[in-house]
């Protein structure tokens, strides 16, 4: 008895907390959502009106939410396989025994991870620059011609998919290291005594004991890419021709900048059931693929 | 004969990804020292031919960063300390006290943890509009002063303590606060650090919600400010590079300083969350 009372009160404030600033807007945004909420309603509650899905069927007729939902698949299919096999690579080279300095290797790639991503996207805005930046001059050493990176409409987003590989390597790379260190040691012995070589042990060791690795890095990958948001407000401001402009970055211009609060509340939820659907189909293909 | 050479091999790639990961990093803070309109040139120079401190100067100067330096370390010091009372306090409770609906709010908590904050963000902005912390550091800590993943790394974490140890300490006439504070806290330690780190980290590197609550230029943290004048400042590198290393140092410095915390706290996060 007592010590119910005292677990209410502990987990009271924190609770509170979470109920007030988390679950009661997440469900004030779906009634939000179907109201025309904007400046005049900001202004004067009485402006308000009920539309019912008005706000989802504005959307699903828009250009500008399928352009920014294609932008945004676009980079979670280019960027997430390329960072996880970025990861996985990383994490091989440091795991492998003949490795000295892991450690300081391991800090190294890491150091990108918790670098405040605004800051790094400034750096590499300018590193991607036309005329004056590294890429290009590497390029250039190498007899390619300069590219317009955040200027052309192509390039834009295949910059900002690069950026993000760079960006988040690192943090995939430390779970991919955890989980190949509880690889017992004797399962390679018995590979070599096979007469495995390297490729053959990762092909039929490494990789599926990886598995639910893969499956736990490829769903909170997926789930933060799905999130792209900085990158493009600070590399691109959305452009060139919209071309980087993401789901969120659209939920943003639509909430914030015309205070179209109704509609932003139902991009917000619209990409919230995507990616559960997404997260929900991955789960049930990696199942099928065990049970196979 | 052939693990030397393999050996080579796996070096020469760890130090290509090495200057790969690392050149951007170095690239800014060469940058920073240069005088303005140094780094528009071709080819690009690696290195500051007369090293100079005017961007800091500037920055400092015109650009109000002290100010920025200020809200930043500010607003993340009281998110980290609002974190780790409610968060510890919660976690604990939620891993060895028993109380009516305890399990039920547990699961709905872990169910949560899919719904992405920008879901939130509209609504969160008007309530905050309603009760006057728009502009505010109240705006910014509140929504971030406790979390559920704070909860469950605290929870994970205390399920280990021993239940005779609180026992013991219940039969001796010790109050449940007392424990916590005597017996609980010094276990929950290193699990502390962790989530003080992880916290402080999140709140530094926050974007996209104080860009939204704070519309105060005096308010701005530092990449708040950074992104907008990275916008007016489009052609002024060397400033700009200045401002990322104002940004980045600290949480670099953090992280090298604890990241034994920080890894630990992304596995439990990840493995079991």
């Amino acid at each position: 008895m007592r010590a119910g009372l005292a677990g209410w009160a502990f987990a009271a404030p924190a609770l509170l907390i979470i109920g007030v600033f988390f679950f009661v807007p997440v469900l004030g945004a779906f009634a939000v959502s179907l109201t025309d909420f904007d400046l005049y309603a900001l202004a004067d509650l009485h402006n308000l009106r009920f539309v019912g899905l008005g706000n989802y069927l504005e959307l699903l007729h828009s250009r500008d939410f399928w352009r920014a939902l294609g932008n945004t698949c676009y980079f979670v299919i280019a960027g997430v396989p390329l960072s996880i096999a970025a990861s996985l690579g990383a994490a091989l080279l440091i795991n492998s025994r003949l490795t000295r300095l892991p450690a300081l290797f391991r800090t190294v790639f890491f150091a990108p991870v918790v670098a405040t991503l605004v800051a790094v996207a400034l750096v590499w805005r300018y590193l991607l620059h036309t005329r004056y930046g590294l890429i290009n001059w590497a390029l250039g050493g190498l007899g390619l011609h300069p590219i317009d990176w955040l200027g052309d409409p192509h390039w834009a987003l295949p910059a900002i998919i690069l950026f993000a590989v760079w960006k988040n390597f690192g943090y995939n790379m430390i779970i991919f290291v955890a989980a190949l260190q509880s690889i017992p040691a004797d399962l390679y012995e018995a590979a070599h005594l096979d007469g495995a070589n390297g490729w053959q042990t990762f092909r039929r060791v490494t990789l599926p004991l990886l598995r639910p690795t893969m499956l736990l890095v490829g769903v909170l990958t997926v789930a933060g890419y799905f999130q792209l948001f900085a990158e493009p407000y600070v590399m691109t401001e959305g452009g060139p021709l919209q071309s980087t402009t993401s789901v969120l970055y659209l939920m943003y211009e639509q909430g914030f900048k015309w205070w179209n609060l109704g509609l932003a509340s139902a991009i917000a939820f619209l990409l919230f059931l995507i990616m559960l659907a997404v997260t929900a189909l991955e789960l049930r293909f990696s199942r099928q693929r065990e049970s196979a | 004969m052939r693990a030397p050479l393999a050996r080579t091999l796996i070096h020469l790639a760890l130090v290509a990804l090495a200057v790969v990961t690392l050149l951007p990093l170095v690239w800014m803070l060469s940058v920073s020292f240069m005088p303005q309109g140094e780094a528009s040139a071709f080819p690009p120079p690696f290195l500051p031919h007369h090293p100079t401190a005017a961007n800091y100067r500037l920055l400092f100067a015109a650009d109000g960063a002290g100010r920025y330096l200020a809200n930043s370390l500010w607003l993340a010091v009281l998110t980290t300390l609002c974190s780790l009372v409610f968060n510890s306090l919660a976690g604990f409770a939620f891993a060895k006290l028993r109380f009516a609906g305890r399990e039920a709010l547990l699961r709905t908590l872990l169910a949560a943890l899919v719904i992405p904050s920008q879901v939130a963000m509209m609504p969160l902005f008007l309530m905050m509009k309603w009760l006057g912390f728009v502009n505010s550091y109240a705006g910014v800590v509140l929504p971030a002063a406790a979390g559920i993943f704070g909860v469950f790394l605290v929870r994970q974490y205390a399920l280990s303590i021993p239940d005779e140890l609180l026992e013991a300490a219940r039969i001796d006439g010790a109050g449940e606060l007392r424990i916590f504070v005597r017996i609980v806290l010094p276990v929950l330690r290193p699990i502390l650090v962790t989530l003080a780190v992880l916290t402080f980290l999140g709140s530094w590197n926050d974007f996209l919600w104080p860009l939204i609550v704070l519309t105060d230029q005096s308010m701005y943290t530092l990449p708040v400010a950074l992104a907008t004048l990275s916008r007016e400042h489009a052609q002024d590198n060397e400033l700009m590079m200045a401002g990322a290393v104002l940004t980045v140092l600290p949480v670099l410095l953090l992280f090298l300083a604890l990241q034994r915390y920080y890894i630990r706290g992304i596995l439990i996060g990840s493995v079991k969350g």
